[in-house]
């Protein structure tokens, strides 16, 4: 296996990229994507049920990546399981090998395919990623000294247009002091916005993910506008996308470019490619020849 | 009787149909109210027993007799009312309250006929104005307020945070329910203007300790002697 993520966000530049677990017990596509990508970015980030959607368990997935040469970075959210479940799962996922722990608070069943789920909630982000590095330091949930115990690289998540941003960065800061070393951010269209926001976060001193989604066609842009983004896309990037003989192929090109562009401000860049995971390998192939660097 | 109280136990009227399927080919009941939270949620007072009896006896089911328990979760009230009523409950196959599931139980356990419940249970409420209930506690058992403002993020989160928003809220607005200003933000406000916004946001809240909380939970005071 090539560097872990970990060593390669201690060492600089880091790309990451998100893949969904399949829900079926079948994935070819996925293990070939996963195949493809696996020199090529630091981390393969595995989401838990993303937006209450039910998937494959995330830490079963995050140990297939891992027989195929990747360093999944495993996410788990508060939603699902309580502090009992998520205990154990931390011990699960560290002895089938998983090194990285991306924390987050997950999104409210109702927004889901399971509306009439219980929610959990039992223990919060912040909590959970106390205990996460309890664990990493040897200390139980009760501060007992546990032997044997996992390592993880924790991280988590924070959203740069959240306003007000202040309580923003004082959650940031929050789970910087609760033990969390990288953060994955919302998607970026523009620089300018990046640099704003590094500014903001500079005193945490936490490792800084970049988000970056490849638009697809303009239906996706007016989707992501209207349902996902709460800072509209850049007028430049949208005229792009619009005009562009092959609208796919551009979202590529301006994401290549994107991360070719940050490259040298930030700690990395977490491409998530909604229902393009399959144009993940192109995509990487564009940032390696160096697309608008 | 007083009716301008604020309710509490929040209820809403389940369906006729659903109401017919439990009694089942019971044909004979007795009709129970509460004059208390039943009556001002317009589920269980004496216009919604009336309106009840009129439902059933077109269906053919014979209403022995109404009555409305003063306070129908104060078990001796219940109990009272149901032996003042004592003939008409007699003549009864089964009771029917239409009362929150705490009233519905101080009626079967102080009566031998079976007791249906016309009304589901929703939320302890506060009342801004009649008809008109939010909910703002829940009883959790380990209150928050003073380092929160006085705004509680177990019952006024969807997701009951402790350690600040989950930061889905688009403009302001709860992720769960647009309606919903995130009550993250209302707390913030709150601790900025109070000057006391870093220590508070800060200091990371330990997971609530659920162990005193199995279910049922009583309280029995012990009468101090003189008062």
């Amino acid at each position: 296996m090539a560097k872990s993520f970990r060593d390669s966000l201690e060492a600089g530049f880091t790309i990451t990229a998100e893949i969904p677990p399949p829900k079926s017990v079948s994935f070819p596509k996925s293990i070939e994507v996963a195949k493809k990508v696996a020199g090529k970015v630091a981390g393969l980030n595995v989401t838990d049920n993303q937006r209450g959607m039910m998937r494959m368990s995330s830490m079963a997935f995050s140990h297939i990546l891992l027989g195929v040469g990747c360093d999944p970075v495993w996410q788990i959210c508060c939603r699902d399981r309580n502090r009992l479940a998520l205990q154990s799962d931390l011990l699960g996922a560290s002895a089938l090998g998983i090194k990285n722990v991306c924390v987050m608070t997950g999104d409210y069943p109702t927004l889901g395919d399971n509306p009439g789920a219980k929610a959990v909630y039992d223990l919060d982000a912040v909590q959970l990623m106390k205990l996460t590095d309890g664990f990493s330091n040897g200390k139980d949930i009760r501060g007992g000294v546990m032997k044997n115990h996992p390592d993880f690289f924790v991280g988590g998540v924070v959203n740069p247009f959240y306003e007000p941003i202040e309580l923003e960065l004082l959650k940031l800061q929050k789970k910087v002091n609760a033990g969390a070393k990288f953060f994955q951010t919302q998607p970026f269209f523009d620089i300018e916005s990046v640099d704003t926001f590094l500014e903001q976060a500079k005193p945490s001193g936490a490792k800084m993910l970049i988000g970056v989604t490849p638009i697809k066609s303009m239906k996706m842009l007016k989707f992501l506008n209207e349902n996902v983004l709460t800072k509209p896309i850049p007028d430049g990037v949208s005229k792009r996308i619009e005009f562009a003989s092959d609208q796919m192929m551009e979202g590529l090109k301006i994401s290549a470019e994107f991360i070719n562009g940050i490259r040298d401000r930030v700690d990395g860049a977490h491409i998530m490619p909604i229902n393009q995971v399959a144009s993940l390998p192109l995509l990487l192939d564009m940032v390696e020849e160096g697309n608008g660097a | 009787m007083v009716y301008n109280a604020p309710a509490m136990i929040i209820t809403k009227k389940k369906d006729f149909e659903e109401i017919l399927f439990a009694i089942g080919d019971t044909r004979s009941l007795f009709l129970l109210g509460c004059g208390d939270c039943a009556t001002l949620c317009k589920t269980g007072g004496e216009p919604e027993l009336k309106e009840m009896s009129q439902k059933l006896v077109a269906k053919g089911i014979a209403v022995t007799g109404t009555a409305v328990v003063p306070a129908a979760c104060h078990e001796l009230d219940t109990k009272r009312v149901l032996r003042k009523h004592k003939d008409e409950v007699d003549k009864a196959q089964a009771v029917l309250a239409l009362i929150c599931g705490a009233g519905v139980q101080s009626v079967g356990d102080n009566t031998d006929k079976p007791a249906y419940s016309g009304c589901d249970s929703l939320f302890i409420g506060n009342s801004k104005r009649q008809l008109h209930y939010y909910e703002k506690c829940s009883a959790c058992g380990e209150c928050v307020l003073n380092d929160t403002a006085g705004l509680c993020p177990e019952t006024r989160c969807p997701k009951s945070l402790l350690n600040g928003p989950c930061g889905g809220a688009v403009g302001g607005k709860c992720e769960v329910n647009s309606e919903n200003l995130c009550v993250w933000i209302d707390i913030y406000n709150r601790l900025k203007k109070a000057g006391k916004l870093e220590n508070l946001l800060l200091k990371i809240s330990a997971p609530k300790d659920n162990s005193g909380l199995a279910k049922p939970q009583k309280l029995e005071l012990k009468r101090e002697p003189g008062r």
